[in-house]
């Protein structure tokens, strides 16, 4: 396990450091270091401190460890590996995400899961275990994406226009969402047997790394969110 | 039938005389126009169905085939025209946006065409490219400002990443799923060469085309189709795509019925599901966002490759131009609104962004203005016609330019503008096997060979005739310009003299 001190590092001189090594490594000190471990693969980053925005862009296998809060942009156009947060995250989580897991114990910002996508067996997750804000799943393509709402004291688990052009995947919900608003294009559906046994396969692993109770949340409600169409635009053109 | 009936817009004429009934057009037509009537023995058509590709035309073994314009119109009106009222009526059937593809066909001033080169005459003589050296080489990505040297006085040659280029011109961005299989074969082997680039476009690379990588700039648009390690890693230059001339402020969509087979599989998206690229990519909201965009990009690759930002021409693009050149982009793309598309709204593709010429010498003008000139290099599109188009935008400031349409010409695409359908006869703008096999990529490669070494020789004839021997003294010498019938303002904004002066 190799340890990088970034306190006094920008971050590309703390990225040419984690890429002279194929290690494991820890960070100390992280400070708003931006593209941390950009497309890295096949080993962990552990990080203490805040890394700052793109986190794991295009991350290509790696697993990445935050013990604190990241911000925006965690995973944007990730293809594979895990990235675990301990606490928030910020806005655009997992854009345009294809592979791997994002697992965030506390709150994500907006636009989370915008525009992720799917192919065959590669299915990209994303766990969010607080609330998370406006626009979630926006143009979803693929992937799963799955708001818990522990702790959220009375807050709305999902902002407003959650899955705004959503046209593939899946999305479930902590509880029965009864005033949330979503489109017209997507069914809401209370969760049943089936989907809870998917549930518990995305959230065993979650729910193991965080050290939560996996039957006690399964006990709850979830609501499930699909697309209605894979082609929601279809009917809007005529050949001219 | 009845109200909803549109006369359809081209006859077929066919010669009877010279018709052998061997229904070759039948087996052509994809649109199903040409059917053979047993009873009769004779080739019939219906004409209803015919977009005037010309590819019955061309095929036809007794050339008994023509395809003319249709004269049944309606009542002239200069105000309402004929295409007009019928944009109205297929509205009114249906009550969708219109959609249109490859370049914005109305009758918009042209620029290219009335600015004029000069030529030596007398003093400083012209020269014989056939005899003399010549240079079209060109490099594309951000240069130095001042010379360095070390404490030896030696010179330090190190420089940021570098696109070498035979000659300016690169072919511009064509997703796969726009276009076919063999056509990206063939711009690829063409590429490859010519020692110049083409573009994956937003749809990703096919595995098959990752040996062709040190010629190929990859995209990154807002959907991020296909985009991971290995393909960025594949290229020469990754371009970050923010707008297309054809339909500026709107974003892609490729229909679900195009995504098929491997299409599906380079996009990562399932089979049947729409494409759907956002306008904005909405991490993006400030040059602040694009500069992270353009550095992870960077970070991903290593600082290895340059880093293209990719914006139509708009009215503001001087502004948006020098925002781009301090991002930390190595090449800018300016795509102007002739540029041409696999599918975009009419409304948007005839009516939206500003002519690239005007772009061009606004954002040449604006950067040099500002002394950051040298940060980035300047690539243009969106209607590159021939090599005299080439020479002029080279002499207005470009370092290099981008054609498309004129590369899909020389594939053998008859400008029907229905590419949107995917019924392309000429195996172009299709997924569909039996029509894809018509473009043989060995000839489809050597054709468009043959079209850019054409140019080439003419740019260096072009460049011998004023006496100037290599693209670096002909970048932004806007003197070898002359422009005719054109008002002050847009000889201003072009930075050029009238004829004459
Ligand atoms: S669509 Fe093309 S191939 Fe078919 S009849 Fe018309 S010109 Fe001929
Ligand atoms: S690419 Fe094909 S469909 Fe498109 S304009 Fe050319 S010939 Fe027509």
């Amino acid at each position: 396990m190799i340890q990088i001190q970034a306190a006094n590092l920008d971050y590309k001189e703390l990225n040419e450091k984690l890429r002279e090594t194929e290690d494991d490594c820890t960070i100390e000190n992280c400070c708003g270091q931006r593209f941390i471990a950009t497309g890295m693969a096949g080993r962990t980053v552990t990080i203490h401190g805040v890394p700052g925005n793109a986190l794991g862009a295009y991350l290509n296998g790696a697993s990445i460890v935050v013990k604190a809060n990241a911000q925006d942009a965690v995973g944007d156009t990730m293809n594979d590996g895990r990235i675990l947060i301990y606490g928030n995250a910020g806005d655009a989580v997992g854009y345009a995400m294809r592979g791997g897991e994002i697992y965030i114990r506390g709150n994500a910002g907006y636009r989370a899961g915008i525009h992720m996508k799917e192919y065959k067996e590669k299915v990209p997750v994303i766990v969010i275990g607080g609330v998370a804000g406006s626009f979630l799943g926006e143009y979803q393509a693929g992937g799963v994406i799955i708001v818990l709402g522990l702790e959220a004291e009375g807050k709305r688990i999902v902002g407003n226009f959650p899955c705004t052009g959503m046209h593939g995947g899946k999305m479930f919900l902590r509880g029965n969402c009864e005033q949330i608003q979503f489109p017209s294009q997507v069914t809401a559906r209370a969760a049943t047997e089936e989907d809870k046994k998917e549930l518990k396969e995305h959230l065993s692993a979650y729910c193991r790394l965080f050290d939560l109770d996996l039957e006690a949340i399964l006990a709850s409600p979830f609501t499930v969110l699909t697309p209605d169409s894979k082609n929601p635009y279809k009917q809007m053109y005529v050949a001219n | 039938m009845g109200v909803e009936f549109i006369y359809p817009e081209f006859e077929v004429i066919r010669n009877d005389n010279r018709c052998i009934a061997c229904r070759v057009c039948e087996r052509q037509c994809a649109n199903e126009v040409h059917f053979f009537n047993a009873e009769r023995g004779v080739m019939m058509s219906d004409e209803t169905k015919c977009v005037n590709c010309q590819r019955c035309v061309s095929l036809c073994p007794t050339r008994a085939l023509k395809i003319v314009k249709s004269d049944c119109k309606l009542r002239e009106n200069a105000n309402w025209q004929d295409d007009t009222i019928k944009e109205i009526y297929k509205q009114a059937n249906s009550g969708a946006v219109l959609l249109s593809s490859m370049g914005n066909p109305k009758p918009f001033p042209v620029y290219w065409d009335k600015i004029l080169i000069n030529a030596s005459q007398v003093t400083n003589p012209s020269i014989d490219p056939l005899r003399e050296p010549m240079e079209t080489r060109v490099f594309l990505g951000k240069k130095p400002d001042k010379v360095k040297r070390d404490a030896n006085g030696k010179l330090l040659c190190e420089l940021p990443p570098q696109l070498e280029l035979s000659l300016p011109v690169m072919f511009s961005a064509m997703s796969y799923g726009s276009i076919s299989y063999n056509a990206h074969e063939s711009l690829a082997r063409a590429a490859t060469e010519l020692g110049i680039y083409y573009n994956t476009g937003e749809g990703g690379l096919h595995e098959d085309f990752y040996c062709y990588g040190k010629n190929t700039i990859v995209q990154v648009a807002s959907g991020r189709f296909g985009v991971h390690k290995e393909y960025l890693e594949a290229s020469a230059a990754v371009e970050i795509k923010m707008g297309q001339g054809a339909k500026p402020g709107i974003g892609g969509h490729l229909p679900g019925a195009k995504i098929v087979g491997d299409v599906s599989r380079t996009r990562m998206i399932p089979e049947g599901s729409d494409a759907i690229s956002p306008a904005p990519h909405h991490d993006i909201y400030s040059i602040e966002d694009l500069r992270q965009l353009v550095f992870s990009l960077k970070e991903a690759t290593e600082y290895k490759k340059p880093i293209i930002v990719k914006v139509a021409a708009v009215h503001n693009i001087a502004a948006i131009a020098s925002g781009i050149a301090r991002s930390g982009a190595d090449i800018i793309a300016i795509d102007g609104f002739r540029g041409g598309t696999g599918a975009a709204p009419t409304r948007i593709r005839d009516n939206v962004g500003i002519p690239i010429e005007l772009a061009l010498a606004a954002v040449d003008q604006r950067l040099r203005d500002e002394g950051i000139r040298n940060n980035v290099s300047l690539v243009v599109g969106g209607s590159i016609r021939s090599a005299s188009d080439v020479v002029k935008a080279i002499a207005l400031g470009a370092d290099a330019c981008y054609i498309a349409t004129a590369a899909v010409l020389a594939l053998g695409c008859h400008l029907c503008r229905t590419c949107q359908s995917g019924k392309c006869n000429w195996g172009i703008a299709t997924q569909r096997p039996d029509l894809v096999k018509r473009l043989n990529p060995d000839i489809g490669s050597e054709r468009l060979v043959n079209l850019v070494k054409a140019w080439q020789h003419e740019i260096k004839e072009l460049m011998g005739g004023m006496g100037i021997n290599s693209i670096e003294a002909l970048r932004g010498n806007r003197l070898m310009l002359r422009g005719i019938g054109l008002t002050e303002k847009e000889l201003e904004i072009l930075g050029i003299l009238h004829a004459g002066e």
